[in-house]
């Protein structure tokens, strides 16, 4: 299948996926508890009248279906309503905050990416006492979960040495990455341990096989053996891992956010599923559907290059 | 001068009770292809590994395996990777496993050379399609990746990658056992024409014994880590002179004189767990006696036949022994 073929109808079956989440997101939304109403009047008895005008202002009172097309449609042309907590447009909240938190996931990537891949490469190709003490530093990275990783890094180099700020998103962008050092790295150490893991065993696989022998046995030198033939065949799995990774990354950056009050999305979710602040809870979760989205799209489409033997499309075949 | 020259040569792997190979002797000349037979286990494919240096993790080795003279087990890490890419070549057994399946032909054709003997990017290739046209392919194979080529073309490509560095050794081992039978007889044609064209040595490493005496001129038997006889492919098969030689040829299925069933030889062959003493074939031997089992035979020559030689005491009753147990 071609190139192109192949993007537009994953496009088509993205628009449609994205179609059916709006549809569940708003429909949860609509069952959950509590009212936008009751919030905004934060326990305070109100006038009958005043709730009618809080009900006719977000439209609270028409049925299900019509709130639901009104909502999609201003999506469609891209007002994501105003939000309620912070009386201002839905839209501005996200362009304010997404990058932050973009940043945030891209810098613990790129430590994901560098540190897992060096660890599950320096663990299968030496062996011994270094393989064992990856795997020991890799399975408590794997035991560490993000929310603990935040407050642990937090403790020690933000309270006790003062290394890092406690939080917050600093002025300018060299600050900005200076706060965000350290929810990058509690970000980033669980999958850290799971990219090392991953590429260990998918290099020891590889190494045991018989290509990599006759490479040898043609004279190339071990580490170009690593390298073009160890390394790079276990690529595809890697490429794989990297999906579930960024897809990890992103969700949770919500709690990461969160302890070290990184004004990112991740944060203004929490912040507004607790406010129940309906309109940036919806908004925030299409985003992240669509993210997830792209992501899978951007591994399918790399596949091809890692891996010469999948062809775009292709269902796997059964051998 | 001896391409191959391996002399008394031992290897021990860790935690057996007995060294895998225990002395073994064989050597191929100039242009001469030479087969070594014997069953899985026998230690065949770790003879032929040994020449390129390719030893298990751990293995503990005695003796010399010479390459145009220089010794294989004293080789620096570079030494070695010179000798693998000039002077000695494997072709495998499973194309489809020895090939990367990731890279293109192209790239393991020409991988060796311009890594290590720095020839340039269109020097390499062009040398490529001269050897592919040499094993009966075309440069168009090049760009395609080993999952679009046939078996049989793909161990075509692994013996043009094994020519590449014009070598004067070539070990090949099995290379003909993945295949299907006319792919078969076509690599091995292919492969007596090169030895004659680039004239390169060739241990032929298989247990088939009909391939053996087609393809050589002298043959190796080995039995459990032991050469149990040698001699030139003609006499050895017609006069087998030890009992495994003659057992292995009963075994043999054969299309001209149909015998019903096959005679397999009994019990299998001894673990690397087990102590040997004496001949490690008595206990499946039918001419076993008492000296058998308490001292293993040298390698002599047999008398009045100078080329040949042979590990048994009683290499002279051989022929009736055998026969009669058929």
């Amino acid at each position: 299948m071609s190139f192109l073929r192949f993007a537009a109808r994953r496009l088509a079956e993205m628009a449609a996926t994205l179609f059916g989440a709006s549809f569940v997101i708003f429909g949860a939304m609509y069952l959950a508890p509590g009212s936008p109403a009751s919030f905004l009047l934060s326990g305070r008895s109100a006038s009958p009248e005043a709730l009618k005008a809080i009900n006719a202002q977000y439209h609270l009172d028409d049925p299900f279906l019509l709130q639901y097309l009104r909502w999609t449609g201003q999506i469609l042309h891209g007002d994501f309503g105003r939000s309620i907590t912070y009386r201002t447009d839905v839209s501005r909240l996200l362009a304010d905050r997404l990058p932050a938190t973009l940043l945030l996931v891209a810098m613990a990537l790129v430590l994901v990416v560098a540190l897992g891949l060096l660890l599950g490469w320096i663990g299968a190709v030496r062996g011994g006492a270094t393989d064992s003490t990856i795997l020991v530093t890799t399975t408590f990275a794997l035991g560490t979960p993000s929310f603990v990783a935040a407050v642990l890094l937090q403790g020690l180099f933000a309270v006790e040495l003062g290394w890092f700020p406690t939080g917050g998103t600093g002025e300018g962008f060299g600050d900005l990455l200076w706060h965000l050092t350290l929810p990058a790295v509690a970000l980033a150490l669980y999958l850290i341990g799971m990219l090392a893991r991953v590429t260990r065993a998918a290099m020891l696989e590889v190494l045991g096989q018989e290509h990599v022998t006759a490479a040898r046995s043609r004279g190339v030198a071990p580490h170009q053996v690593i390298r073009r033939h160890v390394f790079r065949n276990a690529l595809g799995t890697v490429l794989t891992t990297g999906g579930l990774i960024v897809s990890t990354l992103l969700v949770c950056t919500v709690l990461v956010e969160s302890a070290f009050s990184v004004g990112g999305i991740g944060q203004l979710l929490e912040l507004s599923t607790t406010t129940k602040d309906f309109p940036t809870v919806q908004a925030i979760s299409l985003i992240m559907v669509g993210l997830f989205m792209t992501v899978n799209l951007v591994v399918d489409l790399l596949h091809p290059l890692v891996d010469p033997t999948v062809t775009l499309g292709a269902r796997r075949s059964p051998a | 001068m001896t391409t191959l020259d391996i002399q008394a040569y031992r290897l021990r792997l860790p935690d057996t009770a007995r060294p895998v190979l225990a002395g073994v002797d064989l050597t191929v000349d100039a242009r001469e292809t030479v087969a070594l037979v014997g069953e899985s286990g026998s230690g065949k494919s770790l003879t032929s590994r040994s020449v390129l240096g390719l030893l298990p993790k751990g293995a503990a080795t005695e003796g010399s395996v010479r390459v145009n003279g220089e010794d294989v087990l004293t080789m620096t890490p570079e030494q070695l990777r010179r000798l693998r890419t000039n002077t000695a070549a494997m072709i495998f057994q499973d194309p489809r496993a020895a090939i990367n399946p990731l890279r293109r032909i192209g790239d393991f054709l020409t991988e060796s050379v311009r890594l290590n003997a720095g020839t340039g990017a269109q020097a390499a290739t062009d040398r490529a399609v001269e050897m592919l046209e040499a094993v009966g392919l075309t440069g168009a194979v090049l760009r395609r990746y080993p999952g679009q080529l046939s078996g049989g073309m793909l161990q075509r490509v692994m013996i043009a990658a094994a020519l590449m560095g014009d070598p004067a050794l070539i070990l090949a081992d099995e290379p003909t056992t993945a295949l299907d039978v006319t792919t078969q007889a076509e690599v091995v044609a292919l492969l007596s024409d090169l030895r004659e064209r680039f004239g390169t040595g060739l241990l032929f490493v298989t247990h088939d014994l009909g391939l053996a005496a087609a393809i050589s001129d002298r043959v190796y038997v080995m039995y459990a880590g032991r050469i149990a006889e040698t001699g030139p492919a003609e006499a050895l098969f017609d006069r087998p002179r030890h009992p495994y030689t003659a057992a292995l040829l009963n075994s043999t299925p054969r299309l001209e004189a149909p015998q019903g069933r096959l005679a397999a030889i009994e019990g299998r062959p001894p673990g690397l767990r087990e102590e040997l003493t004496g001949c490690p074939f008595a206990a499946r031997c039918p001419l076993a006696t008492y000296l058998c089992g308490q001292q293993a035979p040298a390698l002599l020559p047999v008398p009045g036949e100078p080329a040949r030689r042979v590990a048994c005491h009683h290499s002279d009753r051989t022929g009736e022994g055998s026969h009669a147990d058929a």
